[in-house]
């Protein structure tokens, strides 16, 4: 409404935030977050038993957390941001508003963070040197607590997203802060950072240490015995995650697992879900109790089945708090509920700031209408493309002829059939304008262009 | 540039700031300026490593001079990206309808920041770690540098386009575009000013790394010696501050000037004083045969520093008289939207109808009405003498409304009304219906109330 629309017609925002974002939190909790302790704990080991082959493996693995962090993992946290500032401004925007502060003391333990990786990595060499190892451990341990600390800073954010607890009614910091989902949120993501990150330093080692099998074996045997000691915690995280989630969410989350159009997959789903689960605990319980017979190709698998839990578990995250972007504040779409009446009055385009038309007549009804698709759909729909709306009517009414009035009779009613859908906004005149472009759609190919290349829609007819 | 009135008009964030608006602006300024200072390091540092191994493969202590300053950046690029979180941080508060609408428009090349920036790092460390491997194929790793060095040209370009772009709300609908942005006044002066600084405090910054007191580097050089370094050194750094006698006023020129003001000439002005005095210090110690000791090194850093803060803060004087008008336009008028809104959400709740007033009619009896009566002079003449001067000419009004004429005899002068085309049109269309009597008819242009 108040901002230019950055819209990308063929993979869809909503791709473009999830891929950058999933490659950031696999990267944060398996090479930063889960990772950093461990590397500290075997550096421990190495000064503890005075053999340098665990000092060596403790820097290998940190060499590639760093190298991958200081580049990759950095740059796609600031990533998360500038797709979430294209794709809802107003959101991110109504975000930093609330948690300033949060992300100001995020980013001065970033600051800390980052100091601390470069000093820890770069001084490694010398500090066996020079035999100060255990000044040097320290600063291990105290990158291992700043990395944590920016996670456990951040998680308040992702939580109030699904649960504005009281801040509605006692809008403040630390109301929004200690919104109902942050500790559960929290205790499930700690330890799920350490059984992954201990996960991807085991692919690593079985390939750094191939040349010494006796090493290996204690090597692989250490860390599987360190991701095993946190899978029950983080069983016991989920538990309380899923409890703290409100019943309304837990009604999308069928959905959110597979899709609309795959919901019979569902079954088979929770068990590849409990199975991928199962298979990391055989693993490490392997690690511990055979570790040399444990092929290293196969270390692969756990790297994998990691990857894909991490991200999976934030695609059903960010799913379920449809239809809101901000529980009980401001949809999906960008547009708050508390808006809504007045839109209904005065009609949506009337108070966007960036349109070539304010009313809808018969000679534009077919702009207004790609205008209201672009202000209240086109946030999470393309037109053609992933998640398009051609596809879904065509799902529902089939390819031959779609009748306008059946249309405007499920754009005025489909958040109670689709409880992630919010309303459709405006008046009935803007609805049935954007119905008609819908249906024009169908035999249109045409796709529709974002801001960053068309400019603001305001002089297109 | 078209009339302000004219310019897009959001509706700001309806959500408090989280502190005190100039406690933002503050450390804003400040914390920016920590970044900058990295991210001039990492470009300028990378550019002079360039230039250095290149002159390496004629005379070696060169590449060893490179291959030290490459050790640098590595670690600056590192804090320049930890330490633009908390300004950019600062300016989505501050700035958030501004920034994001700039963001927004240049959407393909803000996002493509991320790869960018990525890629460069990647390149950065393949460089640095790869001098003793690929040392018999020192053209292939110059390239790799190069590379690196071309993406670090690039990145801040897209950050500057950016950062002008939200600047100028009534360039926002000519936009489409990256590259349509980096046509807009100001941003290729800038941009040149920006790398001029950046190789100056490079320059300077070098100085200091390697005549500190546990540097070694001598000890590495086969020709070169203290004496030589410090000249080398404090050249560079005089050389690029002599350029910005050039864009220094370019920059100045041409900026619009939408938020020019004589207080920002001051600022800026003593800037200038600052980064004079400095490089008169920085010619002396290149043609004295005696070098001063380092104290006169700190005393030039601390010089440019404060120039940076000038320089910084003239920065943010103009972007605040640059938008001012602007944001109080766009808090008004949230304000009212909110009322709206909020009435909206009353009737609602309750089941009201509403009574819809047209737009002319609003703005006349909020505005107009406090001067001018239907049928008698108050201040100004009645409603039914103006409809009958206007009645075929609404557009009249509209003119005379934006910039009224000299005042008649005994009538106080009237005010300029900027509300905008539209709504101006929109009042002398009801002030002609209403003045003109029934029966003499609308007039054929009456215009919709919308």
């Amino acid at each position: 409404m108040d901002f230019p629309i950055f819209h990308l017609d063929f993979f869809g925002n909503r791709f473009l935030i999830a891929a950058i974002a999933s490659l950031h939190v696999v990267i944060n909790h398996m090479l930063a977050v889960g990772a950093m302790p461990l590397v500290a704990f075997l550096e421990y080991r190495g000064i503890q038993s005075g053999d340098r082959r665990w000092d060596d493996l403790a820097y290998r693995i940190l060499f590639v957390c760093f190298i991958v962090t200081t580049t990759l993992g950095a740059l796609t946290g600031v990533g998360i941001w500038l797709s979430t500032s294209l794709v809802n401004p107003h959101a991110i925007g109504s975000l930093i508003r609330v948690f300033f502060w949060a992300w100001f003391a995020e980013w001065t333990v970033f600051v800390t963070e980052v100091v601390l990786i470069v000093a820890y990595t770069l001084s490694w060499k010398t500090a066996w040197a020079k035999q100060n190892k255990k000044k040097h451990l320290g600063l291990g341990i105290a990158l291992a607590i700043a990395s944590w600390a920016t996670m456990a800073i951040i998680v308040a954010v992702l939580g109030f997203q699904m649960d504005t607890g009281v801040w509605t009614v006692e809008p403040g910091f630390w109301t929004a802060v200690l919104n109902p989902i942050y500790l559960p949120q929290l205790m499930f993501r700690t330890p799920f950072a350490l059984v992954t990150a201990a996960l991807f330093a085991l692919m690593l080692t079985g390939f750094y240490t191939k040349h010494d099998p006796e090493f290996r074996g204690r090597a692989v045997r250490t860390i599987s015995a360190w991701a095993l000691v946190f899978t029950a915690p983080w069983l016991i995280g989920a538990l309380s995650y899923w409890k703290a989630i409100p019943a309304r969410m837990l009604e999308n989350v069928p959905t959110a697992l597979t899709s609309l159009a795959f919901g019979d997959f569902l079954d088979p789903l929770k068990f590849i879900i409990a199975g991928s689960v199962l298979l990391v605990a055989v693993f490490c319980i392997w690690g511990v109790t055979a570790p040399r017979r444990l092929p290293t190709v196969l270390l692969i698998i756990p790297v994998l089945l990691a990857i894909w839990q991490l991200s999976y578990f934030e695609r059903v995250r960010e799913f379920i708090r449809k239809p809101d972007v901000i529980e009980a504040y401001m949809y999906s779409n960008a547009l708050r509920p508390a808006d809504y009446p007045l839109y209904a009055e005065d009609g949506l385009l009337k108070h966007a700031t960036y349109t070539p038309v304010r009313t809808v007549t018969d000679e534009n009804r077919l702009v207004a209408g790609r205008e209201m698709f672009r202000l209240s759909c086109s946030r999470c729909h393309t037109t053609h493309g992933l998640n398009g709306v051609v596809e879904k009517f065509g799902t529902m009414y089939g390819w031959q002829e779609w009748d306008p009035a059946a249309v405007r009779t499920y754009l005025a009613t489909m958040h109670n059939m689709r409880p992630f859908m919010p309303p459709a906004p405006g008046t009935a005149e803007e609805q049935s304008a954007l119905a008609d472009y819908l249906i024009s759609l169908r035999d249109d190919p045409a796709t529709l262009d974002g801001a960053q290349t068309s400019g603001a829609p305001n002089r297109i007819r | 540039m078209e009339s302000i009135a004219n310019w897009p008009l959001p509706l700001d964030i309806p959500l408090p700031l989280p502190a005190d608006s100039v406690l933002l602006q503050a450390l804003l300024v400040f914390l920016f300026l920590w970044h900058i200072l990295f991210v001039n390091l990492m470009v300028g540092g990378s550019l002079i490593t360039m230039a250095f191994e290149i002159l390496g493969r004629r005379r070696p202590d060169f590449d060893v001079l490179a291959r030290s300053i490459a050790g640098t950046i590595t670690v600056n690029k590192s804090l320049a990206v930890v330490m633009g979180v908390g300004p950019l941080l600062g300016i989505n508060v501050l700035y958030t309808i501004h920034f994001y609408t700039a963001n927004a428009l240049t959407g393909a090349a803000w996002m493509s920041l991320v790869p960018l920036v990525t890629l460069a790092f990647l390149i950065t460390y393949a460089h640095k770690y790869s001098w003793d491997r690929l040392a018999h194929a020192k053209g292939l790793h110059i390239s790799l540098g190069l590379a690196g060095t071309a993406l670090f040209l690039v990145i801040p370009l897209i950050f500057l386009t950016n950062i002008n772009l939200m600047l100028f709300p009534g360039r926002w609908l000519d936009v489409d575009g990256f590259l349509s942005a980096l046509w807009l006044p100001n941003v290729w002066p800038r941009y040149f000013h920006f790398l001029t600084a950046s190789v100056a405090i490079s320059g300077l910054f070098l100085l200091f790394f390697f005549l500190r007191s546990g540097s070694d580097i001598t000890d590495k050089l086969e020709t070169m010696d203290r004496a030589y370094l410090r000249r080398l050194f404090y050249s560079i750094a005089l050389g690029a501050s002599g350029l910005q006698l050039l864009f220094g006023p370019l920059v100045l020129i041409s900026l619009p000037a939408q938020g020019m003001s004589w207080y920002l000439i001051g600022v800026i002005s003593l800037g200038v004083v600052l980064a004079l005095t400095a490089m008169t210090f920085m010619w002396r110690e290149i043609v004295s045969p005696k070098p001063h000791p380092m104290r006169r090194a700190t005393l030039v850093f601390t010089l440019i520093t404060l120039t940076a803060f000038a320089m910084g803060y003239g920065r943010h004087v103009y972007r605040e008289s640059a938008l001012q008008e602007h944001r109080a336009l766009m808090a008004a008028h949230t304000q009212e939207v909110g009322w709206q809104a909020a009435a909206a959400q009353w009737r609602d709740a309750t089941g009201q109808t509403l009574v819809r007033v047209p737009l002319g009619q609003k703005i006349f009896e909020g505005t107009c009405a406090a001067c001018h009566a239907l049928d008698k002079v108050l201040v100004g003449p009645s409603v039914q003498e103006i409809a009958g001067i206007y009645g075929e000419n609404p557009g009249g009004i509209v003119t005379w409304t934006q910039n009224p004429g000299r005042k008649r005899e005994g009538f106080t002068q009237m005010p300029a009304f900027k509300l905008g085309e539209e709504k101006l049109q929109a009042v002398a269309g009801y002030m002609i219906e209403l003045g003109v009597p029934e029966e003499l008819g609308a007039p054929e242009e009456a215009v919709d109330e919308g």
